[in-house]
C-alpha cells in the first residue's frame, strides 16, 4: 500500500535482515587464479543462517538513512560534560587516511616503518611536554584501559619495592571507571567524600600504610581545580603511596599547569577528548599514559625508542607489566592527535584551554540566575547545575529531552553523583559566542516552560526520530539481536 | 586559528557578562604553586598545507603492503576493503557523535550496533553479542575474567599454546593481580593436545581458551575440546583472530563453545599499523548478565514505535563502579560500522566465496612450498589462510633475503615457540595473486623472482 508513512524528512528504514532478498549481492570478487580446493566437508558449515543478502545500493542507502537519525558535533552543539566534544578537524581524517599510514602491517620489520615509529616517538615527546611526564606509553586503547595500565604500573612498582598494599583512595566525584580499573588491578577501593574540592585533611583521614595510591581527576568532574593537590601529593608520598591523575579534563590545563610538575606520578590522556580525535559513536578512543621516571621500567611492552640506527620497538624490559592489547595502540587515532597538535602549536593549545574555560564560565554566568549551582567556587572547563529549583516536578531528564526539541544534544545528566540531578555542561573552545547564546536562551526558555507548561518537558522530545523510549522495558525483556519470525 | 571562533569583541563581551576583567582571572582557582611558568615547547602551528606535506613525508617513510608481495598475517590481515565503507563511515553524523546516551537522537548508531550484534551472533553461532571491545586480545582477556566471575570458586584458566602469543600475553597482563592461575596447555601436531588438556582439567578450572583457527592457522577440534571442558564443568572460550574463517568452517557455537571472542579487523578495517581494530564478544544466554561491555536492545517509544537503546547497564562501571563486570567505557563505534558495512556488502554468499578463495590460495601456496627441498609443513591438520613452514636456513636470514626481492615472507615463530626455531608463519589472502605466490615459492627456493 502506498502511504505517506515513512516518507518525508525522517525516512524509515528496516533492519538489514528484513530487507534481504535471496540471491542479491553487494560484492565483487576476482576470478580464482588457483585451483579451487575445499576443506574436508566434516569441518565446514552450511550457509550462515539469517545473514543479509543486499545490493551495494541497498547498503549505501541503509547506512546513509541511519546516519540522518544521529546527532554529531558536525550537526550542532554537543555540550556533553566530561566528554570534551570539540570539533573534529577534517584534515586529521585526511592525515589518518594517507596510504602510508593505513596500509602498513604491524609485523613489518621496524626498519621498514620508520615514519610510523617516528610519529609515535614525536607524539610521546609532545604529550610529555604538555603533561610534564618524562616517559609515555601510547598503547592503551582508551581512557579506561589507560587507567588500568597506570594502576598496574603502580602495583608493579610497589611489588618491586617489596610492598604489599591493598587499597586505593578515590574521591566520590570520580568517574565510575576509576574504581572499576582499580579493582581490576587488584585493589580495594576506599571512597572519600570531597565536598567539591578534596582537602588534605580528608585524605589524611584515610591515608595509611596499606594505601597504594590516591586516584584523582584534576580538574575534577565539577570543573574545579584541586587546589590542595600539591599538599595532598606530598602527604601521599610521605606515606609511601603514589598519585594517579585521570586526565579526562586535561582540556582545562594545557599550557596552564602540568600534572607531572605538581606531584602526580601517573596520568592517562584521552586523545578523543583533549586532542580532537572523533568519538566515533562510542570509540575507538586512545588512552596514552605518562609516568614519572621511577615508573618507566614498568611501561607496557613494547616501548618506542630511538638510537643511532633509528626508531625501534623495545621488548627487552624485564620489569614491564606486559601488553594490554595486540600491537602498539590505536595508531590511526594517534595520527589524528598528532595532526591536531601540529595544527595548534604550543600557543594554540594554550589558547584552546583559555577559550574552553571562557566558554564554560560564560554559560555559568548566563544560567546561574535561573539554574541552581551547588558549587560556587571558580570553575574551569565545565559547569554543573542541579535540578533543584525546577518547577512542577520537572527533572533533569525532562530538561535534557526538551533540549532535543530545541535542536541540541543534551549535556551529561545525573553525573557526577554528588550533585542532585546533575546537568553537566562542557562547551569546549570550538563553539562561538553566538552558538552558546542560543543554547543558553533555549535552557532559559525551558526553565520558563517548566513553570508554565511542564507537559512540554515531560512529553519531550517530539521532534526527534522517535519519542521517549521505554528503557526499562528493554532491560526487563532483553531483545539483543534480530531473529527471523 | 580556524578551529577557534572567538573574535576580540566576543571575548570582551563574555568577560563582561562573567564579571571579570581578563581570561587570566578565570584561572584564579589554580594555585601559584601549580602554574606552568613557561610556554609549552611544542613547535609552532603549521598551516593545513604545511601539515599535510609534513605528514605525507612521514607516511612515505613506511612500507605499504600494496608495494610489496606481503604474506604477513599473525593477527592482522590484508583483505580488500570495498570503497563503499570509507564513503559511509566518513558521514560525520556517525563519526562525530559519541556513545548513544540520548537514544532519541542516536537511532542511527544504535540500530547499526543492533545489526552488528546480530551478525556476530549469526557468524559465531552464539546467542548474544556485545557492542564490541578494544580488540581480539583484550576481548580474550575479558573472556577469561568472565569465566572466573561466572565460575564462582574456580580460579584456573587453561590457555592453549596455540592461542596467538599476543593474546596470551594480554590475558596474563589482565590477570596479573587477580586471583587467577594461568596454565599453559601444550600442543601436539600444531593443535591443542587433548591428552594434556584432560590431564590439566580439574574442578578448579573455570575456562579453557583455544584459538580457532589457532596462531598457526590450524583448525582445532573444538567439539572434542568442548566435551572435555564441559565434563570438567569449565567454560570453553574460543578466540578467533581471523574471523573470515567462520564463513567456511563450522561455527564455534555449533561445536560447543560457551564464549566466542575475536578480532574483527579482517572485516573492512585498515591494517593501520595494528590499530584500531575491534574485539567481538559473544556468549550464551546464560551469561548475558555477566557480559562485559555495552549492549544495545530493542524497545518501543511512547507511541509504540520500534527503537533501540543501550541496555542492561547495571553490569557496567558507571553504575556498578568497582563491582562492574569490566572497566570498559567505550566500544569501537567507528569500527563496528566498518565491520557491519563489510558484512552487509559481502553478505551470505560473498563471505563464503571470499573465505573459500582464501583457503584455496593458501592451500596452493602450502602445496607448492611443501615440494621445495629442505622446506617442510610440520603440521598435518587443516589450516585456513595461514600455515607454518619450517625452513632449511635461519628465518631471519631468509626473511632478509626475500625482503631484497620485494617480498615480506611472513612472521618468524621461533621467538615464541622454541621447538619451531626455523618456523615461518605465512599468510595468503585474496590480495595475493598467483604470480605473487609463485614469486614467493621461487624466492624461498633460492631463486631470483
Amino acid at each position: 500500500m502506498m502511504s505517506t508513512e515513512g516518507r518525508g524528512l525522517v525516512l524509515e528504514e528496516n533492519l538489514l535482515f528484513e530487507q534481504s532478498q535471496p540471491g542479491r549481492v553487494g560484492y565483487s570478487l576476482a576470478a580464482p587464479d588457483v585451483p579451487m580446493t575445499v576443506p574436508d566437508a566434516a569441518l565446514t558449515r552450511t550457509e550462515i543462517q539469517g545473514f543479509p543478502e543486499l545490493s551495494e545500493v541497498d547498503v549505501v542507502r541503509h547506512y546513509t538513512r541511519l546516519s540522518t537519525w544521529n546527532y554529531g558535533v558536525d550537526s550542532g552543539f554537543y555540550p556533553l560534560g566530561s566528554c570534551t566534544m570539540k570539533y573534529n578537524p577534517k584534515v586529521n581524517e585526511a592525515a589518518a587516511r594517507l596510504p602510508g599510514f593505513t596500509d602498513i602491517h604491524p609485523q613489518t620489520p621496524e626498519a621498514l616503518n620508520q615514519g610510523a615509529l617516528e610519529l609515535m616517538y614525536n607524539l610521546q615527546r609532545d604529550l610529555g611536554e604538555i603533561s610534564g611526564f618524562p616517559a609515555m606509553t601510547l598503547q592503551p586503547a582508551a581512557g579506561a584501559q589507560g587507567e588500568f595500565t597506570g594502576m598496574l604500573m603502580i602495583h608493579a612498582w610497589h611489588e618491586a619495592n617489596g610492598q604489599k598494599r591493598r587499597k586505593v583512595i578515590i574521591p566520590d566525584t570520580a568517574h565510575g571507571t576509576n574504581p572499576a580499573s582499580s579493582a581490576l588491578a587488584g585493589y580495594e577501593v576506599v571512597t572519600v567524600a570531597s565536598n567539591g574540592i578534596l582537602t588534605k585533611e580528608a585524605v589524611a583521614a584515610v591515608m595509611d600504610d596499606d594505601v597504594a595510591a590516591l586516584m584523582v581527576t584534576n580538574p575534577n568532574t565539577l570543573g574545579l581545580f584541586e587546589a590542595d593537590i600539591r599538599g595532598i601529593c606530598d602527604l601521599v608520598h610521605e606515606r609511601g603511596g603514589l598519585v594517579y591523575s585521570d586526565g579526562a579534563n586535561l582540556n582545562a590545563l594545557m599550557g596552564i599547569s602540568r600534572p607531572g610538575d605538581i606531584g602526580i606520578d601517573v596520568m592517562h590522556f584521552n586523545l578523543h577528548k583533549t586532542f580532537s580525535t572523533p568519538h566515533g559513536g562510542g570509540g575507538p578512543g586512545s588512552g596514552p599514559v605518562g609516568v614519572v621516571e621511577k615508573l618507566k621500567p614498568f611501561l607496557p611492552l613494547p616501548v618506542v625508542t630511538k638510537d643511532a640506527d633509528g626508531y625501534k620497538l623495545d621488548y627487552d624490559r624485564p620489569q614491564s607489566i606486559g601488553r594490554l592489547k595486540s600491537f602498539y595502540g590505536h595508531f590511526g587515532v594517534l595520527v589524528r592527535a598528532y595532526s591536531y597538535i601540529l595544527s595548534m602549536g604550543g600557543e594554540g593549545l594554550k589558547r584552546a584551554t583559555e577559550l574552553a574555560v571562557l566558554n564554560a564560565n560564560y554559560i555559568r554566568a548566563r544560567l546561574e540566575p535561573v539554574y541552581t549551582l551547588p558549587n560556587k567556587q571558580r570553575s574551569l572547563h565545565e559547569v554543573v547545575f542541579s535540578e533543584d529549583g525546577l518547577q512542577n516536578e520537572c527533572h533533569t531528564l525532562d530538561v535534557a529531552k526538551r533540549l532535543i526539541d530545541y535542536g541540541y544534544h543534551p549535556p551529561t545528566i545525573y553525573f557526577p553523583l554528588v550533585v542532585h540531578g546533575a546537568l553537566m555542561i562542557e562547551p569546549t573552545e570550538t563553539e562561538s559566542k553566538q552558538t552558546i547564546d542560543e543554547f543558553c536562551d533555549a535552557l532559559l526558555a525551558i526553565a520558563e516552560e517548566a513553570k508554565d507548561n511542564p507537559e512540554l518537558l515531560k512529553q519531550a522530545p517530539v521532534r526527534a526520530k522517535v519519542k521517549r523510549l521505554h528503557e526499562a522495558m528493554a532491560a526487563r525483556k532483553p531483545k539483543l539481536r534480530w531473529e527471523s519470525e | 586559528m580556524r578551529y577557534l571562533p572567538h573574535t576580540d569583541v566576543d571575548v570582551q563581551q563574555m568577560l563582561e557578562q562573567i564579571g571579570v576583567s581578563s581570561i587570566e582571572e578565570l584561572f584564579s582557582g589554580v594555585p601559584e604553586n601549580c602554574r606552568l611558568k613557561k610556554p609549552l615547547a611544542i613547535s609552532d602551528a603549521k598551516s593545513e598545507s604545511e601539515l599535510l606535506l609534513f605528514l605525507k613525508g612521514l607516511a612515505e617513510k613506511n612500507s605499504k603492503t600494496s608495494d610489496w608481495d606481503s604474506f604477513l598475517g599473525g593477527g592482522a590481515y590484508n583483505h580488500f576493503i570495498p570503497t563503499v565503507i570509507d564513503q559511509l563511515v566518513s558521514r560525520s553524523e556517525f563519526y562525530t557523535a559519541y556513545t548513544p546516551y540520548q537514544p532519541e537522537i542516536s537511532q542511527g548508531t544504535l540500530q547499526a550496533i543492533f545489526e552488528y550484534q546480530t551478525m556476530i551472533c549469526q557468524l559465531t553461532g552464539m546467542d548474544v553479542a556485545n557492542a564490541s571491545m578494544y580488540d581480539g586480545a583484550s576481548a580474550c582477556a575479558e573472556a577469561a575474567l568472565l569465566a572466573i566471575r561466572a565460575g564462582k570458586k574456580r580460579h584456573k584458566v587453561l590457555l592453549s599454546q596455540g592461542l596467538p602469543p599476543q593474546y596470551r600475553e594480554t590475558v596474563a597482563t589482565y590477570c596479573r593481580y587477580l586471583d587467577v592461575d594461568l596454565i599453559d596447555v601444550p600442543l601436539q601436531d600444531g593443535v591443542t593436545s587433548q591428552q594434556e588438556l584432560s590431564a590439566l582439567l580439574d574442578e578448579q578450572a573455570a575456562a579453557v581458551i583455544v584459538g580457532y583457527p589457532n596462531y598457526f592457522g590450524q583448525i582445532e577440534d573444538l567439539a572434542a575440546i568442548a566435551e572435555l571442558t564441559h565434563t570438567a564443568g569449565a567454560r570453553l572460550v574460543t578466540a578467533v583472530s581471523e574471523p573470515l574463517s567462520l564463513a567456511l568452517f563450522k561455527a564455534p557455537g555449533a561445536l560447543g563453545a560457551d564464549v566466542v571472542v575475536g578480532e574483527g579487523q579482517s572485516f573492512g578495517i585498515p591494517l593501520s599499523y595494528g590499530g584500531p581494530g575491534i574485539g567481538f564478544f559473544a556468549v550464551r544466554k546464560k551469561d548475558m548478565r555477566v557480559l562485559p561491555g555495552r549492549l544495545v536492545g530493542e524497545t518501543v517509544d511512547q507511541d509504540g514505535k520500534r527503537g533501540f537503546v543501550l541496555t542492561l547497564a547495571t553490569r557496567e562501571q558507571h553504575i556498578r563502579r568497582e563491582k562492574a563486570t569490566s572497566n570498559i567505557c567505550s566500544n569501537q563505534g567507528m569500527c563496528v560500522l566498518m565491520v557491519s558495512i563489510y558484512l552487509a556488502l559481502y553478505g551470505k554468499q560473498g563471505l563464503r566465496k571470499l573465505a573459500e578463495l582464501n583457503y584455496a590460495k593458501a592451500t596452493y601456496a602450502k602445496n607448492q612450498i611443501s615440494q621445495l627441498k629442505g622446506f617442510a609443513i610440520p603440521f598435518a591438520g587443516t589450516s585456513f589462510n595461514e600455515f607454518v613452514v619450517t625452513c632449511p636456513e635461519p628465518v631471519a636470514r631468509l626473511k632478509k633475503r626475500l625482503e631484497q626481492q620485494g617480498i615480506l615472507a611472513g612472521i618468524s615463530v621461533g621467538r615464541d615457540y622454541s621447538d619451531l626455531k626455523n618456523g615461518l608463519l605465512i599468510c595468503v589472502t585474496e590480495q595475493n595473486s598467483r604470480e605473487q605466490i609463485d614469486r614467493l615459492v621461487l624466492a624461498l627456493a633460492g631463486g631470483e623472482a
